[in-house]
């Protein structure tokens, strides 16, 4: 569904990504790792047009993103995503950010949207904050809203970049929750995450990326338990150490 | 002190005519002036490069003139390129367009404080730019904009009196008539500084509480 062909991108003469391959299939959930800096986060920001890339082809079944073209709003509607620092819209409440893409950019009518945000805050665990603005939330309510706000647009797959890493380490476990939830739906992710247990529990595959290429991908058990590259195995021992 | 207030009973009705116009031009240059400056601020930041140097190129332009010029321009040279106004329509003009720059500066600095963050969760929803600006990002902006627009509109009030050099008969045109004709000039302008005084001091409590009202939304 998800395609990228020798994805080249350079910030201001530093490449960040140099020649990225990769497809994810329908119901799939692919997990990112691999340290900060190698890419990963610019990875899913093309894939949904919010950065331009300079090489290669990103394909969303078989449409090219182009974050020039007017075609991208419509291949942003199908392809949500959840940010490391939630961004939520602050001046409305946790119902009216869920049902602002709806709304606003599907056209969907107010009666309709209203319930269904309600289902989808109750599936998140927040059915009782309806009318709370992000404020009023704690940072693992708020990334669990902003699942709902993806989860409104009907989307065909949810990028997530790095959806914990700003969160108090108590909170992390309700939002993979949410996360795990969503993976037994069938939901098709792709998460950059350094949740390397979540990864090996929920995630199909898993890519390892460092500087911008990717080392080695393959079912998550192979590449978090057996990794074949020298510097997988040194990254995992580093993230995985016992304290 | 009692030939002051006989004076005041004498003078004040006169100088409420020129409050009238005052009141009349600062209200109306705020308006035009509201309605530029956001012009100019949404093209300074729409994503059209060749629309935000235009943009830049106006508001430095009005910027670098002074009021009293632009005011003697429009009055004075746009009848000789067939446009003739009348001293209060060539004041309000002016007057609007010469704070459209501030307003701009100001609007600008508001959009631009919103955190990227909100740009990029509207762009991931699908929002055009205009849905973006119209839903996200102003609502959010307002509330950075609307304690220096309010410090804009008592600057207006007070600038207002520029129109009298154009011959627009408000309260600083009156009180000056007044006092050349009587040379009572203590008595006359005193009166115009304490009226002045009188329009400005409701919108400085308007301000402050703006500013304590933004204070609490922030904590």
């Amino acid at each position: 569904m998800i395609e990228l062909v020798d994805v080249h991108k350079s910030f201001g003469g530093v490449e960040v990504l140099r020649g990225i391959s990769a497809e994810i299939g329908r119901g799939e959930v692919v997990c990112i790792v691999g340290p900060s800096g190698s890419g990963k986060s610019t990875i899913l920001r093309c894939i949904n047009g919010l950065e331009a890339y300079d090489g290669g082809t990103v394909t969303i079944d078989g449409v090219r993103v182009d974050r020039q073209s007017p075609g991208i709003k419509s291949i942003r509607t199908q392809i949500s995503m959840v940010f490391q620092r939630f961004n939520l819209f602050p001046h409305r409440t946790a119902l009216e950010n869920v049902i602002e893409g709806p709304v606003y950019v599907k056209g969907a009518r107010r009666e309709d949207a209203i319930p269904r945000a309600r289902e989808l805050l109750a599936r998140v665990g927040l059915a009782g904050k309806a009318d709370a603005y992000p404020a009023e939330l704690s940072g693992g309510q708020m990334q669990r809203v902003a699942i709902a706000r993806a989860l409104a647009m009907q989307p065909k797959a949810i990028l997530f970049d790095e959806p914990t890493s700003s969160l108090d380490p108590e909170l992390v476990g309700e939002v993979l929750a949410v996360m795990r939830a969503l993976a037994e739906d069938g939901m098709t992710m792709v998460v950059v995450t350094h949740e390397i247990r979540f990864a090996q529990e929920v995630a199909d595959r898993v890519l390892f990326l460092d500087h911008g290429t990717i080392l080695e991908g393959g079912p998550a058990k192979q590449v978090l338990t057996r990794p074949q590259h020298a510097r997988t195995q040194e990254f995992l021992r580093r993230v995985l150490r016992p304290i | 002190m009692t030939r002051y207030f006989a004076d005041a009973r004498e003078f004040v009705p006169i100088l409420l005519q020129g409050v009238w116009l005052t009141i009349v031009v600062t209200f109306a240059s705020l308006v035009l002036s509201t309605l530029l400056g956001m012009v100019w601020a949404l093209m300074r930041v729409c994503r059209v490069r060749a629309l935000q140097q235009l943009a830049k190129g106006i508001v430095n332009a009005i910027r670098g003139v002074p009021i009293i010029v632009q005011l003697f321009y429009i009055y004075f040279v746009m009848p000789e390129l067939g446009v003739t106004l009348t001293a209060l329509q060539a004041s309000i003009i002016g007057l609007g367009i010469a704070y459209s720059a501030y307003q701009a500066e100001n609007f600008r600095a508001g959009i631009e404080a919103i955190d990227k963050g909100q740009v990029e969760a509207s762009e991931s929803l699908g929002m055009s730019w205009g849905l973006m600006m119209r839903r996200v990002v102003l609502p959010q902006a307002v509330k950075i904009i609307l304690p220096p627009y309010g410090n804009i509109m008592i600057m207006m009030l007070k600038d207002s009196s520029q129109a009298s050099t154009i011959t627009v008969a408000e309260l600083t045109l009156k009180g000056q008539l007044i006092a050349a004709s009587t040379f009572k000039y203590t008595s006359v302008l005193t009166m115009v500084a304490v009226l002045y005084l009188v329009m400005s001091v409701p919108l400085i409590l308007f301000v402050g509480w703006l500013e304590r009202r933004m204070q609490r939304a922030r904590s």
